[in-house]
């Protein structure tokens, strides 16, 4: 069955300079949303909780405050969904997995307590595939979110549950986590903006970690400003991360109207093979739109891009089987009762955990197993060395990389059939910006086969943003402007 | 049979691993480990003799901060999300005296 998608919500930055100046009540705004999730929530299942009750009473506040004359942040009554991989104080967080079910966290995320700072308001928390392991939303614990744009085809993963709510209205803007692309590619699939910002841009503290050298939280947004205003927002230096990055950055907000003229956009000549024909049209078109804003079109090579999967799919499993050992029956979530300790850790993780988590622990645990070590994690690292510099070496002669997103559009439930590896390549084209640490986003740019949107990714160099942001500008301008041609 | 990976790697790694796997799960995984491992051999086409390995993306720096007495998460709160407490303390099963 296939859905439209939902009418345009009003935007992040329009509700907040509303709200701001008081034409609009924040109560009024979570109403809307919370009538838009009542309408469609049951086909879409973008929620694993919906935080209604909580979300009246911020907003609530916020009105109180803005009567008062107080200040109130740059988000203030903008409505966001959280990824139920973020902890929130006293309110239940899963990973969508049934060894976290019904945890109550006793701490709150630092993006989270940084968006009350800012006036956003948390309206719940989304659905992701299992400890963020997948890109089709299909191996979360409770049940699969579905594409607003044609309810018979997967969101894209792992962070799908906040890129549908996004794009179903639910919420303005929602955030994600990105360890391989689990920002990037739902976005693509669901036709909004989604941002993985530079590695240590944005403190992971309360992300319950995946993979944590590769693991950045962003935002999804319907717009290009809106993201950029929540990332304002949640970027930062944290006590509580060591890998935050202490400098502060700019303004992402203030750079969007500079345009591209000048930039070198590149094109990387070596790009693995893969993307479907209508995807390769689109990305073709948004070369042609830059170099009609004034950037020039450059060729790159980038050699080790191919081998990235590979790295990846050892890195991240090992990293994985090294975080989820937490999830032992003894401090939090579930515990199958068992007469010695070592029979309930194995029996509570064999119970707790889904298939594909099992899989990529158990990959991660052989890779780094003695005799094992060197010839698969050890390698590994030193591919994503060479893949790491390999892009520095681009960078020295493009602003910006411009690649498909994903391979291909929303793809039907069930397409990848019992065969990880052909889920693994839906994210050939992201992975290897996790594994160099440096910024991606997906911008929308028009539809491809059946009517579904494709994104373009834009890859910039460390903490880069900037330049990437201008460009997503200029993208999303084309894509309107192309979209209003009769 | 497999070629890169035997059941009784499986087997192996599973008990590291702390997951118990039912027999027709060690076989599934067994297989599809397996295909994982072939893909994964492109990389052997890579000369990487040379190429010093990147654990993360920054460069390791020790992170101090001063030595000031900061409070910690709530005990009352941190127990009561566990599956199983005793005298405010997380209660395991026995640890020592068991032959396993």
């Amino acid at each position: 069955m296939s859905g439209a998608p939902a009418p345009q919500a009003a935007t992040a930055a329009a509700i907040a300079a509303q709200v701001r100046s008081g034409a609009l009540k924040a109560v009024d705004v979570v109403e809307q949303h919370l009538a838009r999730i009542d309408a469609r929530e049951g086909e879409i299942h973008a929620f694993n909780l919906v935080m209604a009750d909580q979300a009246r009473a911020a907003a609530a506040a916020i009105d109180a405050r803005v009567a008062a004359g107080e200040q109130v942040g740059p988000l203030a009554g903008v409505p966001i969904a959280l990824k139920d991989n973020m902890c929130t104080r006293g309110v239940p967080t899963t990973c969508s997995s049934k060894i976290l079910d019904g945890w109550r966290p006793p701490y709150d995320a630092t993006v989270v307590t940084k968006l009350a700072e800012a006036g956003a308001i948390v309206i719940g928390k989304t659905n992701l595939d299992e400890f963020a392991m997948g890109s089709s939303t299909e191996n979360s614990g409770f049940g699969p979110t579905r594409n607003p744009h044609d309810t018979s085809r997967v969101p894209g993963g792992s962070s799908g549950g906040s890129a549908a709510a996004v794009a179903a209205g639910f919420s303005a803007v929602s955030l994600g986590s990105d360890t391989g692309g689990s920002i990037r590619q739902p976005a693509a699939l669901c036709g909004v903006v989604g941002v993985k910002p530079t590695y240590g841009y944005v403190s992971r503290y309360g992300l319950i970690a995946f993979a944590s050298s590769l693991d950045q939280i962003g935002p999804f947004a319907t717009t290009v400003e809106d993201a950029a205003l929540v990332l304002d927002a949640i970027g930062g230096h944290d006590a509580h991360d060591s890998t935050s990055i202490p400098e502060s950055h700019p303004s992402l907000v203030d750079v969007l109207d500079r345009g591209v003229e000048g930039l070198r956009v590149g094109r990387i000549t070596d790009l693995p093979e893969g993307a479907d024909p209508d995807v390769v049209e689109r990305l073709e078109a948004a070369f042609d739109a830059l170099r009609a804003a004034g950037a020039t079109i450059v060729d790159v090579e980038v050699p080790a891009f191919g081998y990235a999967l590979t790295a990846y799919y050892l890195i991240a499993p090992a990293e994985a089987s090294s975080n989820l050992a937490r999830f032992d029956g003894v401090r939090f979530g579930l515990r199958v009762d068992s007469p010695d300790t070592n029979s309930m850790y194995s029996a509570t993780r064999a119970a707790g955990f889904g298939e594909e988590v099992k899989r990529r622990i158990m990959l991660g645990t052989y890779a780094l197993s003695a005799g094992y070590y060197d010839a698969y994690y050890g390698r590994a690292l030193k591919v994503r060395k060479l893949i790491h510099d390999d892009f520095a070496r681009a960078y020295q002669s493009a602003d910006v990389l411009l690649t498909p997103t994903s391979p291909t559009v929303a793809f039907p439930f069930g397409a990848k059939g019992d065969n990880p590896l052909a889920m693994y390549l839906c994210d050939l084209y992201t992975i290897p910006t996790n594994l160099a640490g440096h910024p991606g986003m997906s911008v929308p740019f028009g539809t491809g086969a059946d009517g579904l949107p494709v994104g373009v990714q834009i890859l910039a160099g460390t903490l880069d943003e900037p330049t990437m942001f201008r460009v997503g500008a200029a993208l999303e301008r084309a894509a309107a402007s192309e979209g209003s041609r009769p | 049979m497999s070629d890169r990976i035997t059941t009784a790697d499986v087997v192996k790694v599973a008990k590291l691993a702390r997951l118990d796997l039912a027999p027709q799960e060690i076989e599934r995984m067994t297989a599809q480990l397996d295909g994982m491992l072939e893909h994964f051999a492109d990389m052997d086409a890579l000369d990487l003799s040379h190429v010093a390995p990147m654990t993360q993306p920054y460069p390791l720096r020790n992170v101090f901060r001063d030595d000031v007495v900061q409070p910690g998460l709530d005990r009352e709160e941190v127990l009561a999300a566990a599956p199983r407490v005793e005298e405010g303390r997380f209660h395991v099963p026995p640890i020592i005296g068991l032959d396993s």
